[in-house]
């Protein structure tokens, strides 16, 4: 069975180009580059390159790039060092709709004495600066706020929001994950602070990430023993995968008007003809601006789980909101702030598409869905006074 | 991805028995569209009024929901109501080859469903325990808010499937798993079942048939007695066992030890508390 993977937004296909790109780093070029001979210093060379790579793609300076083992790692070192840089300060302000890399540490902290504020969504994912604005104060060490969300591909306006944070004096990170390679950033022209980036996004393997750290921000390491990454990072690099990152970053680079126009056109006709087909659905975030790849659709009366093993059937890879599928019992917390009502939240899947993507995966999706819901839904005991009209 | 059996995979992908029964003689509902499953369940019985002949089911709900429904509806039919009622949620776990931990909720649902349907064709008052907001006029204590669950459901499913942690507990209900707020509370409930059931293993000896009672003697001597002794380098082997006298040789650093007779009183103690309290405990060489 051919599979269509249009799961993009967990894990990418590491493109074969970084493939060939790492390779070698493994068993032949396998040197330290902190080493004194020519062995490491050919890979010193390549790691340099690498992180020109990444820079490029964010319009940074390449010593502002800092590599680590992943997304979570990058989100959990900015706010770490935010909190050490400003001992005195004690709240953090971040959103509901986080991330648990961001959230999960943001709540572990507020147990340990920090005041913790979650900015509310409005029923489009969509953040209320005004509120931001209101909340951020002199005691704000950090305020952490997604570039792009994980489940609906919602964009918050983290330029906006970065300035009303500096102004405070607060330091200001994005977990940019998703946003990465899929819309242009350009640090150059920023007030972000710190970004996180994570290379099984887009199409590195897993196990790297990037922490951007603005040039003159104060930082303090959570891994400490060595040198590496001018003692941001400590511990031996992690030479082929960030090769393989930096190679990821160009080939992003390139693509960028590929996601913005025909995965953007792709993910349009998807989500037109699946609406479309398919009777009492509503699109998560459909209202306000939204990565190109991603459709988060919440179709009534049926749960999520049921609907991807289906599509599993038919080698159709997409995730779901809903609770089922992850172990919790409660539908996602991000539907959940958006107030996503209960008849459909369960009942929420997420196509997220990348530059593999065809119109032939396209086609199947909308083939294999409209019979699986009609299937699931005249199973339920739900909905049939709506959907019999 | 859950590891669903293929007996799961199966049932969910062909369920048996979907659709409503209209003249169906009970009709049991659980759960709602918040609790992310639900199950409505039809029963239609013989002429006689005495055995299942069909049941149906809609199921709103993950996998392994339809395929613990499409399991119960195979599995009630031939049965006298009596009979349905002594399905267990376990039953239908293992009717389909076991489900995972975090999904034996979907069995319980099953159970709860059928339950409300035979209680309410006998027109008792359905045994609610919640699972389900609206129209519910709920027996005993509300412990679970988020998912309206009462402690008398919340014991129920402990001592039926012979749970043991919150976490558990969890599993199988739902209870606890959303805002965390009555975990405490369900840590008290399964201290207050195994309270009562060591107090019941207590009482129960009273009607032990005598091969139970050796039964019983063998396996506390096994766990309860010689790892004792072990530890200090002893040991016993049980001779005979004539009604309630009880005939151990002491071995090893026991045997002829000065302090072997309270040794047998150990014994003979720990047999009173966890078998028969009659029990007489005598030393004999052998």
């Amino acid at each position: 069975m051919r599979e269509i993977y249009l799961d993009n937004n967990a894990t990418t296909k590491v493109d074969e180009r970084v493939f060939e790109e790492m390779r070698p780093y493994f068993c032949e070029l396998y040197g330290n580059p902190s080493s004194m001979h020519f062995f490491g210093g050919q890979v010193q060379k390549k790691v340099d390159e690498a992180r020109a790579r990444v820079a490029s793609l964010l319009g940074a300076l390449p010593d502002e790039i800092v590599f680590t083992a992943c997304g979570t790692e990058s989100d959990n070192a900015a706010i770490r060092s935010a909190l050490e840089v400003f001992p005195e300060k004690r709240h953090i302000i971040t959103s509901r709709v986080e991330h648990p890399a961001v959230l999960t540490q943001c709540r572990n902290l507020s147990k340990r004495g920090y005041r913790v504020t979650e900015l509310n969504v409005d029923g489009n994912g969509q953040l209320d600066l005004n509120e931001l604005e209101r909340l951020v104060d002199e005691d704000t060490a950090i305020v952490s706020l997604m570039y792009a969300n994980n489940e609906t591909g919602v964009i918050f306006p983290i330029e906006e929001a970065a300035k009303i944070v500096k102004k405070k004096g607060a330091l200001f990170h994005t977990d940019a994950v998703q946003a990465v390679g899929k819309i242009p950033l350009n640090m150059a022209e920023s007030a972000i602070d710190m970004l996180s980036l994570s290379g099984h996004k887009l199409h590195a393997p897993k196990g790297v990430g990037v922490l951007y750290v603005r040039r003159g921000t104060p930082f303090r390491p959570m891994l400490v023993g060595g040198h590496q990454e001018r003692g941001r990072r400590a511990g031996t690099e992690n030479t082929a995968s960030i090769i393989a990152m930096g190679k990821a970053c160009q080939l992003a680079e390139q693509y960028m008007a590929d996601e913005a126009g025909r995965v953007r056109e792709m993910r349009d006709r998807l989500e037109r003809e699946l609406t479309a087909l398919i009777p009492n659905t509503r699109i998560n975030g459909g209202g306000t601006e939204r990565l190109p790849n991603t459709l988060s659709i919440a179709m009534e009366f049926v749960e999520g789980e049921g609907i991807l093993l289906l599509l599993s059937e038919k080698g159709i890879c997409a995730s779901s909101g809903s609770a089922c599928t992850s172990g919790s019992l409660e539908p996602s917390h991000v539907l959940r702030a958006m107030g996503v009502p209960f008849t459909c939240a369960h009942g929420s899947i997420r196509f997220s598409l990348s530059r593999f993507t065809t119109d032939d995966d396209i086609d199947a999706v909308i083939e294999a869905l409209p019979p699986i819901i009609a299937r699931l839904r005249a199973m339920s005991p739900f909905g049939r006074e709506f959907l019999n009209k | 991805m859950w590891d669903y059996t293929d007996k799961v995979k199966e049932h969910f992908l062909n369920p048996r028995n979907v659709g409503e029964i209209t003249d169906a003689d009970a009709v049991g509902e659980v759960g709602s569209l918040a609790c992310g499953d639900a199950l409505k369940l039809f029963i239609k019985l013989d002429e006689n009024k005495e055995r299942i002949v069909d049941a149906k089911f809609q199921t709103f709900g993950c996998g392994s929901a339809i395929a613990s429904s499409s399991a119960l509806t195979e599995m009630v039919k031939g049965k006298t109501l009596d009979e349905a009622l002594e399905i267990t949620n376990q039953q239908i776990a293992d009717f389909l080859g076991g489900l995972p931990e975090e999904k034996m909720h979907c069995s319980v649902m099953g159970q709860e469903a059928l339950e409300v349907a035979i209680a309410k064709y006998r027109g008792v008052e359905a045994p609610v325990h919640g699972h389900g907001h609206d129209h519910v006029e709920t027996e005993g204590e509300l412990v679970c808010k988020c998912f309206g669950l009462t402690d008398v459901f919340l014991k129920k499913v402990i001592v039926s499937n012979k749970l043991t942690t919150a976490e558990q507990v969890t599993h199988f209900t739902k209870a606890g798993g959303a805002c965390g707020g009555c975990i405490p509370k369900i840590k008290e409930l399964i201290a207050e079942v195994l309270g009562e059931e060591k107090k019941a293993a207590a009482e129960k000896p009273a009607k032990l048939t005598n091969l139970r009672k050796m039964q019983l003697i063998q396996e506390t001597l096994e766990n309860e007695v010689r790892p004792q002794l072990w530890a200090d380098g002893g040991d016993l082997e049980l001779i005979d066992i004539d009604g309630s006298n009880v005939q151990v040789a002491f071995r090893k650093a026991c045997a002829g030890c000065a302090s072997s007779g309270y040794t047998a009183k150990f014994v003979e103690q720990k047999l009173r508390e966890l078998v028969s309290p009659d029990i007489t405990v005598q030393e004999v060489q052998g």
